[in-house]
């Protein structure tokens, strides 16, 4: 058996560099577009924008709370801000202030965190944002998004941009495989199908997405038809290709580089529950906090790898009736 | 509305007000008392006199804008907005019920021409300074006011926020500290002293203005000398009375968050007839 389509999977730039790329691009097409900035600017990218548009950028200092709260001012004022830092410091630190001044008055606030997840790998845990996809499906109103590579990152921002409300944009550090081809299509509470199987059914979001397609590889060869789909919109999420693959497939792994605990698998579990329940299993960090190391030596440490996905696999198979 | 400079005329609005404050409060069974009536002149001075903004047209592009950064003093606000014809006066009684727009802080979702939902303390500021900031981007007169607790300003943002402020030279924001000297577990200066405020404010870049909040003269005053202040934020301190009006709540910490019995308010409003 063949696969239907092979992904080459050649390395692409980080999300963070495609998320800073789009945004200086919306930025000339939108005078209203400003961007908030917690000296981060050289890692996040907005120093794109801040280049291009230096009146336009607003330098906070190291000072999250504050600049989450100035960025929902400047939204309900009718500017069209983008507040970044790492994922770990503007979800974490900025969460009260994105609870209160963005969702709660549900303002046009737009939310970039980069160096999501531990791929960041030699910074360790304290710069390793594990729950920030948690925290933002916590925010009533919010959208949130995780895409995988370059053109889904940077149709993400261009989206973000045009949809009126709050939106939370996930974002990585290290090298992102290319998976998608330029012109594709992509929708707030989407999701797209990358291979079709029956036998079983892989979610994956971020650089998870890479690992289910090498998965699906691996299982084509010991005769297992997996179906891959990029959940990128995490909220609202497709909840349709959620209930086709769980009647379709009996069976889904969910894979995210995320707390296990609270991360996307417990959201497509919930849709499954509340249609057509089917086997699960889940790959993830499991409750705890990575380590240093370089990012391919700490993804493997913590199992996100293809090979974790195909012994999740295999484990959700046997369980399977 | 109308609106007014006259000093005499602010302070009988400031008397109605009160009267307000207390029947909401008594009504609802809980609400905070002191807290808003120590605010009672900055809130009315502003919206009677100081802002340009229009009840009519809410989201009047180049208004002034106004954030409770206290938001519990919220029946100060209220009642301000009802008097000046943005709500119903006939409602305020509601306060605190189920489905009232007089929600137990203030909240946008219920009255659209509130400019903030607040009611975790320390984020107003901020929030009043992405205002300026967007107003300055779109070059507009637009100044946003904000009045802050005393208490409040413990909150670490606070001093992000007026790092910011200075920092971005946002001369069209004018916060107002209102500074009653009691928090809710007690006086400020056993709970987490602020001492020395004035400093404070003027070692992070802000032009301070140090006034009676009581005195609508001051008060007008020091407004008028923010709006001349170029190149820097102002922060008015103003020096009040928690509970203020009314003898029996006045300087109480007991009164920062507790509702008048029916004879409490009867004996009140006989010192505000």
């Amino acid at each position: 058996m063949a696969l239907s389509k092979k992904y080459e999977l050649k390395m692409g730039p980080a999300t963070r560099e495609s998320f800073g790329k789009a945004l200086a691009d919306v930025a000339r097409k939108n005078p209203d577009v400003v961007v908030c900035d917690a000296d981060l600017s050289k890692s996040t990218n907005t120093h794109f924008f801040a280049k291009e548009f230096p009146e336009r950028f607003i330098q906070c200092g190291i000072a999250e709370s504050n600049m989450v709260a100035v960025g929902s001012g400047l939204a309900a004022a009718g500017k069209i801000p983008f507040v970044s830092s790492f994922s770990a410091f503007v979800i974490n630190k900025g969460f009260e202030q994105l609870r209160v001044t963005a969702a709660y008055p549900n303002v046009n606030l737009k939310v970039v965190g980069t160096h999501s997840g531990i791929s960041i790998g030699e910074d360790g845990p304290s710069q390793m944002s594990i729950e920030d996809l948690s925290l933002a499906c916590n925010l009533p109103g919010f959208t949130v998004l995780a895409p995988c590579d370059d053109v889904s990152m940077t149709a993400a921002i261009h989206m973000t941009a045009e949809h009126v409300g709050p939106v939370f944009v996930r974002a990585g550090r290290s090298k992102a495989a290319h998976v998608y081809e330029p012109g594709a299509e992509f929708r707030i509470g989407g999701s797209t199908e990358l291979l079709p199987g029956t036998d079983v059914a892989i979610f994956a979001n971020g650089l998870l997405v890479a690992e289910a397609l090498r998965a699906a590889e691996i299982l084509d060869a010991a005769g297992i038809s997996a179906r891959v789909i990029d959940l990128y919109s995490i909220k609202p999420i497709d909840r349709a290709a959620i209930e086709r693959a769980s009647i379709e497939c009996r069976a889904i792994v969910v894979a995210e580089e995320h707390l296990k605990d609270t991360g996307i698998g417990s959201r497509v579990a919930q849709v499954t529950t509340e249609t057509t329940p089917c086997v699960m299993e889940f790959v993830g960090v499991d409750n705890t906090y990575a380590e240093s190391g370089t990012p391919e030596a700490v993804v493997e440490k913590y199992g996100l790898l293809a090979k974790d996905i195909v012994t999740a696999v295999h484990k959700v198979l046997a369980r399977k009736k | 509305m109308t609106k007014t400079s006259n000093p005499a005329e602010l302070a009988a609005i400031s008397k109605t007000v009160r009267r307000h404050i207390l029947e909401m409060i008594t009504a609802a069974k809980s609400g905070h008392p002191g807290g808003s009536l120590s605010a009672t002149e900055l809130v009315v001075t502003l919206f009677f006199d100081i802002m340009k903004h229009d009840p009519a047209n809410p989201k009047w592009a180049d208004r002034d804008r106004f954030i409770l950064g206290k938001g519990h003093a919220c029946p100060v606000l209220y009642s301000v907005m009802a008097e000046c014809g943005y709500t119903p006066v006939d409602k305020l009684n509601t306060f605190r019920q189920l489905g009232s727009i007089y929600q137990g802080h203030p909240d946008v979702r219920f009255i659209p021409a509130l400019e903030a939902s607040t009611g975790s303390l320390g984020e107003g500021l901020s929030v009043a300074l992405g205002m300026a900031l967007a107003a300055r981007f779109n070059g507009s007169p637009s100044r946003t006011f904000v009045v802050l607790g005393d208490g409040e300003i413990q909150e670490g943002q606070i001093w992000e926020a007026a790092m910011f402020g200075a920092f971005h030279k946002l001369d069209n924001v004018v916060a107002i500290v209102d500074w009653n000297k009691i928090q809710l577990d007690g006086f400020v200066k056993d709970i987490m002293p602020l001492d020395p405020l004035v400093d404070k404010w003027a070692s992070f870049g802000w032009h301070v203005i140090n006034i009676d909040g009581h005195d609508i003269e001051a008060v007008q005053k020091a407004f008028h000398e923010a709006e001349t202040v170029k190149g820097k934020p102002t922060v008015i301190l103003a020096n009040t009375i928690k509970g203020k009006g009314v003898s029996f709540m006045e300087n109480n910490p007991k009164w920062h968050g507790s509702a008048p019995s029916k004879d409490e308010l009867a004996l009140a409003l006989k010192e505000l007839a």
